[in-house]
């Protein structure tokens, strides 16, 4: 309501709520998109202070140019084979979350994430993390499960919370946790991955010990206090961690606008906390890998976290629960102007001579066949909702240690429960 | 606010309020230290201390964090001297960040450490929540194992300080409500020691809830009476040592026949005040451990006296004595001869300067014990 007595002589007041530019039918554009020549970003020391790289916050680390060469000082100068090898984790990526879309299409599991245009983000991380460097992930870095030789029948047993499934069909398809693989317990709640990762790292340096931490967040969920949180201790302790955030434009349906995008960049969350903090080109895996790189030897050394901002583009819809043509331009993916990261990393490999479209193609086909191998023997295992995976009474197990005397009363209840019940449930 | 509890400016201006709030008020001990099974007298904060000194030189990785806990020792001095024996790295200050707290203690406790984060008042734990709730809580049972949370919460809680809303709530039914979560309470030094202990070395998450009104004694609930000391009191005697008090067991401080008092932290006091001052015969139960809860002690009790009377300093509304009521009745109804009673703090924002009316002292109390012994 106004107020009753407004002052005449000064002009109203108007809130501003942000808009994408973009919706449904509209004809998309994204030659406002910044995007710096690649090999221009400077690359500092990995001991210089933070405060003396401000500028690379809000440029763009890229190594990949439009002629598929790899240029400038960030160019990691990989061999061909560690290339090949990212370039055929993302590809894995992308062929198993094809499989698990359509699983779930299929109504053989409740939920799915994809990660298209998203691979390099996490692949390429991977390859330059050591692999027991301990990764704090949100829902959408299967590559770096992929990447460390996670069995993907394990990940598909966990997806179809079956018999297989060492979660025991607790968690929500695709919240892996992989202790063998350094690899987090995912929650669905948004950045809390982030301060645990802190106190991961924290402790691994008062230890004496050499592994890192990793995290990765959405560019919506650095809103959250967790992140903040994080940031405040990692600066205070120096912590040897890695904070990632993807900013792949949309959470959900809100695009990044909602967590502050009109105003800066994400990796310019560092400066005010004092941390490194990078911009990268996402869909450039040698640029993730080489931004990886450096933060990776900045935490190893003793000089404290990094923030990466990863540029990128979430091509499908934030998960199998939502449509996004309901809320965004179907012209967008095709237009963003950073392309399709697997594309590039083959161009540049096919440039100097390492590859070929044959070869790429014949790999494609190898890749499929091994998912689709792998689905084959998960689904031995059994599929949500057809028959009970594990048995009835694993429901108690593991909210404490040792069950305490209300839980064994409840679970003989259950018990009871359906044995009344006539439906036995645990010999189906 | 908090800042000003840590200088003299405040403290001396509250202890002069009722002449109680003596957190630096050191009993002096004859007994010789480091004796091995030797006891000493200590009140409630120099056993947490002593608690947290045990654990520090038995097992490595337990470490100690908060805000003002390291150089400084702890507003309520509970970490007094760790740091400076211990080491920065195992005894250190944080960020004001209760959920960067909590979340941290998440991830030291993955890494293999044993994290007890201090809160400084419980009335500061609720932006530490989702860690706890969703991720300490619920580690284990996600991740069916691979991963836990063996934290130990410690917090000053509940009233009688002048502490006003900010310093003075009792929230424990919230974490009781969540599965996945131990709550402790002591009663005495002798106890918080003990549980201290034990729930450090519980390899699930915990929350320690310590009554500060009874940090330097016994409070009985007649806050116009001089205050005493634990100097006096049996549960003052603390060994020196290593010892643990298991969680999930109560503790009958008085055996009797007339009814059952179920209470924890400064109630237990209180409680014994007030069947004193009445001439009753009553039973009382310091539950000690609110998860797992001692039913067995509880539902002996009842069945023996035929009443029960549940007394706690928080809101009424969905109260943990709305659970103990709930399990009493369904387990002990034929032996009840009066409706349950329960007296509790009332459901508003805990007051400053009306602190002893909402407090649930000597008269209310009586007034319930009047209630339930009625024919």
């Amino acid at each position: 309501m106004a107020s009753e007595s407004p002052r005449a002589n000064l002009n109203p007041l108007s809130l501003h709520v942000p808009e994408p530019k973009f919706r449904p039918g509209d004809a998309v554009d994204f030659t406002s998109v910044d995007i710096p020549a690649a090999g221009t970003a400077r690359r500092p020391d990995t001991a210089d202070d933070a405060k003396d790289f401000i500028d690379l916050a809000y440029s763009m680390v890229r190594v990949l140019d439009e002629d598929d060469r790899a240029v400038g000082p960030w160019n990691p100068k990989l061999t061909p084979d560690t290339m090949r090898r990212m370039l055929r984790n993302m590809a894995l990526v992308r062929a198993f979350d094809e499989r698990m879309f359509r699983a779930q299409r299929q109504g053989k599991t409740s939920f799915y994430m994809k990660s298209l245009g998203e691979e390099a983000v996490s692949v390429a991380a991977a390859a330059a993390l050591a692999a027991d460097d301990m990764a704090f992930p949100s829902y959408r870095q299967q590559g770096v499960l992929i990447s460390r030789g996670c069995p993907l029948e394990d990940m598909m047993n966990q997806i179809y919370s079956n018999s297989g499934d060492k979660l025991q069909g607790k968690q929500l398809p695709i919240m892996y946790s992989e202790k063998r693989f350094s690899f987090f317990s995912i929650s669905g709640n948004l950045t809390t991955q982030y301060p645990q990762a802190v106190g991961w790292a924290m402790a691994s340096a008062s230890r004496g010990d050499t592994r890192i931490a990793a995290t990765w967040c959405g560019e919506g969920s650095t809103a959250e206090g967790d992140f903040h949180s994080a940031l405040t201790f990692a600066t205070v302790y120096r912590a040897p961690v890695i904070f990632n955030v993807v900013n792949n434009q949309w959470a959900i349906s809100s695009f990044s606008g909602f967590a502050g995008a009109e105003a800066t960049t994400f990796a310019a969350r560092a400066v005010g906390y004092g941390v490194a903090g990078l911009r990268v080109d996402g869909n450039d895996a040698l640029a993730v890998y080489a931004a990886t790189e450096w933060a990776a030897e900045r935490a190893r050394t003793n000089q404290g976290p990094t923030l990466i901002e990863h540029f990128t583009y979430r091509a499908e819809g934030h998960s199998t629960s939502d449509d996004p043509s309901q809320y965004r331009s179907a012209g967008e993916p095709t237009a963003w102007p950073l392309g399709d990261p697997i594309m590039r990393l083959k161009n540049h490999l096919i440039a100097i001579g390492e590859w070929d479209e044959e070869r790429h193609a014949a790999q494609d086909l190898e890749l499929a066949e091994m998912v689709k191998t792998a689905q084959k023997n998960a689904e031995k295992n059994g599929i949500l909702g057809h028959g009970l995976h594990q048995p009835l009474d694993t429901l108690f197990d593991g909210v404490f240690e040792e069950m305490p005397w209300h839980l064994r009363e409840q679970r003989q209840m259950m018990l009871d429960e359906e044995e009344a019940s006539g439906r036995p449930w645990a010999r189906k | 606010m908090r800042r000003e509890w840590d200088g003299e400016e405040m403290g001396p201006r509250f202890r002069g309020d009722d002449g109680v709030w003596l957190v630096n008020d050191v009993i002096e001990t004859e007994t010789e230290i480091g004796a091995e099974g030797a006891t000493t007298r200590m009140n409630m904060i120099q056993a947490i201390n002593s608690a947290l000194d045990v654990m520090m030189m038995r097992d490595p990785d337990v470490v100690v964090m908060g805000e003002d806990v390291g150089y400084f020792g702890g507003v309520f001095r509970a970490t007094a001297g760790l740091q400076a024996k211990h080491g920065k790295t195992r005894v250190f200050d944080t960020p004001i960040t209760e959920c960067g707290i909590v979340g941290v203690a998440v991830g030291m406790g993955a890494y293999g450490l044993r994290p007890v984060p201090e809160i400084q008042f419980a009335d500061y734990i609720y932006p530490a929540l989702d860690q706890l709730v969703s991720e300490a809580a619920r580690l284990r049972y996600r991740s069916a194992g691979e991963f836990i949370a063996p934290m130990t919460i410690r917090s000053p809680y509940g009233g009688g300080i002048f502490g006003g809303q900010t310093h003075s709530q009792s929230p424990e039914g919230i974490f009781t409500h969540v599965s996945g979560v131990k709550t402790v309470i002591p009663a005495t030094p002798y106890d918080a020691k003990g549980l201290l202990i034990a729930a450090i070395e519980d390899n699930d998450p915990t929350i320690f809830f310590e009554p500060k009104r009874i940090y330097n004694g016994p409070f009985n609930g007649h806050w116009d009476r001089p205050a005493e000391n634990w100097s006096k009191h049996p549960g003052g005697e603390v060994p020196e040592g290593y010892y643990r008090i298991p969680l999930g067991k109560a503790n009958v401080v008085r055996a009797g026949e007339a009814l059952t008092i179920l209470c924890y932290g400064t109630m237990v006091h209180v409680c014994q005040k007030v069947a004193e001052e009445a001439g009753v015969d009553a039973e009382i139960v310091d539950l000690r451990t609110l998860v797992p809860l001692d039913i067995d002690t509880i539902e002996e009790s009842v069945r023996k006296t035929g009443r029960c009377m549940i007394v706690h300093e928080a809101t009424r509304t969905s109260g943990f004595g709305a659970e103990l009521s709930a399990l009493v009745q369904e387990r002990c109804f034929y032996h009840l001869e009066a409706p349950i009673e329960r007296v509790t703090g009332f459901d508003t924002p805990y007051p400053h300067s009306l602190e002893w009316a909402y407090f649930p002292g000597p008269v209310r109390i009586g007034q319930a014990l009047k209630k339930i012994m009625k024919d």
